[in-house]
């Protein structure tokens, strides 16, 4: 389109630039974690130091970081999980067995996951409180749940509607039942979407706080609340440490993010852009 | 419209018999998932509407009742007559348009940019994507005391150094102008995203052909790109609305909601009220106004979907 070499390779570099600035906070945040806290504050800020792996021993790995870590990675999983076992089933019948209603369901579904959580919070904390969920991996994990159940019904509806419907054709001739059809036949090629889709549900799982800070106190608590007791007085932790710790929190959406490139358009618009 | 019109499965055409009575049985399977959901989902929203009823604190257990529509009249009269009510509705306004907006500019500039086959353009991709996958509330962290701490951030450099005036803590001179930064910087890659996969889809032939015509670059753009961009822009902006009026976690680390109530917005207020006030009846007569400001985006953006549904692109 541009047909001058020079303002092509200038928009190129101004394209670099500008995406080197977009990501600056971060880099900025893992450069302070590998210095010395007094490094940390020095003025002018240092661009290159000693790298010291101090920060990652103290405030990561002795730390309770870890503690909040395992409680998010829990929430993580067994949230997702129960996405998939309610939503796979559920995206068999849309994709497959199609009725008139099936788009008002699925519009029906999406909706949901628009409804503002500040609006839906107090009903939980009291329901949490009379079914002793409070503070609980389980509470959230349900909660959690039902925010992925739609993304997890949209996507996997649209890998399976790619899919030849001639394969479960010849599964079923041969005699398969519903289970031996799922099993082998739809699992094996849906195996990259699935794991796409929980790529994305971590996502959304991982850094979700609003719910995460209202529902639990301390033992059922994931990393985002931990990382928001920062905002007070730098938590305990010193400038290099709390970045040593907020990278920490960062990095593995980073890289599920990263790896999931290719679908995060469709999981975050909910299919409505592919 | 698509859905009062059976659509025929790909299968229905090859083996109807067979595959009408299976269906009979197996499009129950959504059932469990749509339960499921309205558990989670639909009863907590039908009980905000309960609770906006009554004058429920938590703190005064004799105060249960359900008082009707005189319950529900004195919470919303006393949040109605209340000044704050109405700064709080603009906090949240000004901040989600704001956000909208700016993320809008930087999206597209970035989106176009994008769209130019040029070595790096991958890693500038995954460079640019990247704010908006940090965890909010680390962002907010980052933002405010590695950059914009006035001693010890990044940007106290900037201002002595670099354009040589006193070191100024942006969080407290302009707090609403530094969480719509922050929370518009998370959110410009996720405009950048949807646009980029807009113009990913314009047909080649068509911008071909308009090049043959000898359509400038400004030309082309508003003509041929912007309308083929359209629908994408309008679902990058309303589910950009849906969530940014929900910010919550970038201004509980960074402002709290203050200086007194300067960035509050509603999510924020809800929260105050319902676990600093324990007032249950009045945090959700606020949840009522977060709903009815959600539904006004949601319910255009199901239109846009169902519109491009049946302009049949699918």
């Amino acid at each position: 389109m541009i047909r001058s070499p020079a303002l092509r390779w200038t928009l190129n570099v101004v394209t670099l630039l500008l995406a080197f600035l977009m990501i600056f906070p971060v880099l900025w945040m893992v450069l302070t974690s590998f210095k010395t806290e007094t490094m940390a504050i020095a003025f002018p800020p240092q661009l290159f130091f000693t790298p010291t792996v101090e920060n990652w021993v103290q405030s990561v790995f002795n730390g309770p970081l870890l503690e909040f870590m395992g409680n998010t990675a829990l929430i993580t999983v067994g949230s997702t999980l129960l996405a998939i076992l309610l939503g796979v089933p559920a995206a068999y019948a849309m994709a497959f067995y199609r009725t008139e209603r099936s788009d008002g369901s699925m519009l029906w579904m999406m909706s949901t996951r628009m409804l503002p959580p500040a609006g839906v919070i107090v009903p939980l904390f009291v329901l949490f409180r009379n079914f002793n969920l409070l503070d609980t991996h389980l509470g959230l994990i349900i909660v959690f749940a039902g925010m992925n159940l739609p993304l997890v019904v949209w996507m996997v509806t649209g890998f399976m509607e790619d899919l030849p419907f001639a394969l479960i054709e010849a599964a079923r001739l041969d005699g398969a039942n519903l289970w031996q059809e799922f099993t082998s036949v739809l699992l094996p090629l849906l195996g990259p979407g699935l794991a796409a889709t929980s790529l994305l549900a971590l996502i959304f799982t991982w850094n979700e706080f609003f719910f995460a800070v209202n529902l639990t106190t301390r033992d059922a608590s994931p990393l985002s609340v931990y990382v928001s007791t920062f905002k007070s007085a730098y938590g305990d932790l010193f400038l290099a440490k709390m970045s040593a710790a907020a990278t920490a929190a960062v990095l593995p959406v980073l890289i599920a993010g990263w790896v999931a490139q290719r679908h995060l358009v469709t999981g975050l618009t909910m299919g409505a852009v592919k | 419209m698509a859905s009062s019109q059976p659509t025929p499965p790909a299968a229905t055409t090859s083996a109807p018999a067979p595959k009408r009575r299976v269906g009979e049985r197996r499009k129950f399977l959504s059932a469990p998932a749509i339960v499921f959901l309205i558990a989670v989902t639909q009863v907590p929203f039908a009980m905000t509407i309960w609770y906006s009823f009554t004058n429920w604190n938590l703190l005064r257990p004799t105060s249960t009742g359900f008082l009707g529509w005189d319950g529900m009249w004195r919470n919303f009269s006393r949040i109605l007559s209340n000044p704050d009510f109405w700064t709080i509705l603009w906090n949240t306004l000004f901040l989600t348009g704001s956000v909208v907006v700016l993320s809008f500019v930087f999206g597209m500039m970035f989106a176009l940019l994008l769209n130019r086959p040029f070595p790096g353009r991958a890693i500038a991709r995954t460079m640019l994507i990247s704010p908006f996958l940090v965890m909010p509330v680390a962002a907010a962290i980052v933002w405010k005391f590695l950059l914009l701490d006035p001693s010890n951030g990044l940007s106290a450099w900037v201002f002595r150094s670099v354009l040589g005036i006193q070191s100024v803590y942006l969080v407290e001179v302009a707090p609403m102008l530094s969480i719509i930064g922050i929370v518009s910087w998370q959110w410009i890659p996720f405009v950048m995203l949807i646009l980029l996969a807009g113009l990913q889809s314009l047909p080649n032939e068509i911008v071909e052909a308009a090049q043959l015509d000898g359509a400038g670059p400004l030309r082309m753009f508003v003509n041929i790109t912007l309308p083929h961009l359209r629908r994408f822009i309008e679902i990058a902006l309303l589910l950009e609305v849906i969530f940014v009026l929900s910010v919550f976690g970038q201004i509980f680390v960074v402002t709290s909601g203050g200086p007194g109530i300067q960035t509050t917005n509603l999510p924020y207020q809800i929260y105050l009220e319902a676990f600093s006030s324990f007032n249950i009846g009045r945090a959700s007569a606020y949840g009522i106004f977060a709903i009815i400001l959600a539904n006004v985006a949601m319910i255009l953006f199901l239109q846009v979907v169902r519109r491009h549904r049946l302009e049949g692109t699918s």
